[in-house]
């Protein structure tokens, strides 16, 4: 139909102000659903941190505390638990393995986590992802440390390094075991969980560190050597938090019962997979946050078509006059403006799935690498089509602005020719 | 439609009547227009003068149905336009008028071929005429020639760049194609020196003849009067006033 190929043609006319709009649009919603994705990515990466591991065990706290201590080294226990307690939980039938954590120190901003060589087969993270070592292998003489990848990467370490730990958390401390340095003995790939950001060693050696300390500070003329502490039982007495493997997940809520009634000692068991959920639905705030900001984007590119369309519809009132005067009516003057209006947001919507798929094939091993960030490519689902059907009718609806005015303007004008 | 062919049949007489019409612009300081009775017989070639601002753009805006009077009747052809709805007169003016305007007739972006065959789209019975004898677009190019477009222009892939003239010898193709009964010219050759007028004029009124049309052409220019069959002068059949209703 030439009326319609006229319309192209008009818009082809205007192809640079055209050409901006559509890439507006398409920019707009490649951040919209971009947005989404690295949400979910990041959702599913965070629910992800730990995997394989039934139930978190600690002093008795709320179950974010614990899970934000134990997991993500954020914040600190109130209570430690014995070692008696442990192993009572270690001996139990249902219990598979047990991997202690133990928190308290730091190396330069990064934690210090004293724990078995079982944490490095244990832990797993999304899905059944397992610690891999970059170099080197587990720590396996008492002065040996094991550091993530963030850990390596920030301050340039290769095994065979000397360390030096500080007591408690700051970057800067002035209280240092330097009487007592470490040396790394291996680093771990990146995983994209706390574990990057975690220096590990044996549970044994924060005990040794400790032997002549006591309240956080040197008992004055008491120092050992580290020669000396070799010789001395360096048993742990007490850690911070335990992981528990079962060896079958019916038995989870029997052990989680069992362990927040037991009597010797006040405990706290957590499913980790809840307790992420949880913390999830705390930060879901950001994520809204992050949503409107990416609709207002998109809103503000269809404001711009509006404009850019508005704008032209001026010099436009000749073509329309023309139309009217070879018996176009006013309803089809305002069906090719909402056309239009269609055409640039559909382009724009094309465009930027286009843009999308682009932007996450290139950037996927980087993101993945940098931040542990996981973003799957996969057709849109549902949702992100109705989002975009949306769009495509939010973007017609804005049309009807200029086209109504042009529609008013056409029936003012009349025949009559306006420049 | 065949009703009104056959009674454009029975009083062959006029194709345009008016009677008692009355317009007013909305808002207020209002323009007017009221004419009592008009009427003006087929195939004529009639030339209507009127100084600016008398009324001439609203009184073909009437003839045209582009406008509805508030009272009155215009009678087109056997029809009465004004009973009709406003998108049944936007259908009866392109099936039955070919509009030429001052300047700035095409759409600068399409092909010259296309810029002609526009009002086909709104027009089927049009449509058909113009291919009773094969492809519209050959009628479309005939037109072109007879007016006098030069054969590469016809082709042209832009209207746009096409001077003045030019430009308006496809207008002229355009308000033809298809045969409609009645060609509006509005101030068609204003813009066109003194040689080009005479040669533009003489080649419409060839193909308007051809095509036993009625042309009302709108002018001040009252030189080109000894052309026309007929000279009228708007005010002598309307009133135009400004603000409010009488």
């Amino acid at each position: 139909m030439i009326v319609l190929r006229l319309a192209l043609q008009s818009l082809r006319n205007r192809w640079l102000a055209a050409l901006l709009t559509v890439i507006a649009i398409a920019v707009s919603i490649t951040l919209l659903l971009g947005v989404e994705k690295v949400r979910t990515g990041a959702r599913q990466s965070f629910a992800d941190t730990i995997s394989g591991t039934d139930l978190i065990v600690g002093a008795r706290s709320g179950a974010i505390q614990l899970l934000l201590y134990s997991v993500f080294r954020i914040g600190n226990a109130t209570n430690n638990i014995t070692w008696t307690s442990l192993q009572d939980i270690a001996s139990r039938p249902e219990v598979a393995w047990i991997v202690p954590l133990s928190l308290g120190d730091s190396h330069r901003g990064f934690r210090v986590l004293g724990t078995t060589a079982d944490y490095f087969t244990h832990y797993k993270y999304r899905q059944a992802h397992g610690l891999v070592f970059a170099a080197g292998k587990p720590f396996s003489d008492l002065f040996d440390a094991v550091v993530g990848a963030d850990v390596a990467a920030t301050l340039g370490y290769k095994v065979g390094d000397p360390i030096v730990v500080s007591h408690g958390l700051g970057a800067v401390s002035f209280v240092e075991h330097d009487d007592k340095p470490f040396r790394v003995s291996g680093i771990l790939e990146r995983t994209g969980t706390p574990v990057d950001r975690t220096v590990h060693v044996s549970l044994e050696a924060i005990e040794a560190i400790h032997v002549d300390w006591q309240s956080g500070g040197r008992i004055p003329g008491q120092s050992v050597t580290a020669a000396q502490v070799r010789q001395m039982d360096l048993s742990p007495k007490a850690v911070s938090a335990v992981l528990v493997g079962l060896k079958s997940r019916l038995a989870t809520f029997r052990l989680q019962r069992a362990i927040n009634e037991y009597a010797a000692e006040p405990l706290s068991a957590i499913l980790p997979g809840a307790a992420l959920q949880e913390l999830w639905g705390l930060v879901g705030t950001a994520e809204t946050a992050l949503k409107v900001v990416s609709v207002m984007v998109v809103a503000t590119a269809l404001l711009g078509m509006v404009t850019m369309i508005l704008t032209t519809l001026n010099e436009r009132r000749r073509e329309m006059a023309i139309l009217r005067s070879v018996g176009a009516r006013p309803r089809t003057i305002l069906g090719l403006l909402m056309a239009e209006a269609g055409v640039l947001t559909l382009a724009g919507v094309g465009l930027g799935v286009v843009l999308l798929y682009a932007a996450l094939m290139l950037l996927r091993p980087y993101v993945d690498a940098t931040y542990g960030l996981h973003l799957p490519i996969e057709p849109p689902a549902p949702p992100e089509m109705t989002t975009l059907a949306f769009i495509a009718v939010a973007g017609c609806i804005a049309g009807l602005l200029p086209a109504l005015r042009a529609y008013r303007l056409s029936l003012v004008d009349g025949m009559m020719i306006r420049t | 439609m065949v009703v009104a062919t056959a009674k454009l049949r029975a009083e062959t007489a006029n194709v345009i009547r008016m009677s008692g019409v009355r317009f007013v612009w909305p808002g207020r300081d209002a323009f007017s227009l009221a004419v009592d009775a008009f009427s003006l017989p087929a195939a004529k070639r009639i030339l209507l003068i009127g100084p600016s601002g008398s009324g001439k753009s609203t009184f073909l805006s009437l003839i045209c149905g582009i406008i509805a009077p508030q009272t009155g009747e215009i009678d087109i052809l056997g029809t009465d336009i004004t009973k009709l709805a406003a998108s049944a007169r936007d259908g009866f003016r392109a099936e039955h008028f070919g509009i030429i305007f001052q300047i700035f007739n095409l759409l600068p972006y399409g092909t010259v071929i296309d810029n002609v065959l526009l009002p086909l789209s709104f027009a089927p019975m049009r449509r058909k005429r113009a291919t009773t004898n094969g492809r519209a677009e050959d009628e479309a190019v005939r037109l072109l020639t007879c007016l006098g477009l030069e054969p590469h222009l016809t082709r042209g892939p832009s209207a746009a760049n096409l001077s003045v003239g030019q430009q308006q010898r496809v207008a002229a193709a355009r308000a033809l194609i298809g045969s409609p009964e009645i060609i509006v010219a509005d101030e068609p050759t204003s813009a066109l020196d003194r040689n080009r007028q005479e040669a533009f004029l003489d080649l419409l009124f060839t193909q308007v003849s051809d095509a036993g049309a009625t042309l009302i052409m709108v002018s001040h220019d009252e030189t080109l009067a000894g052309r026309f069959d007929e000279v009228i002068r708007l005010e002598t059949i309307a009133i135009s006033g400004r603000g409010g209703r009488r």
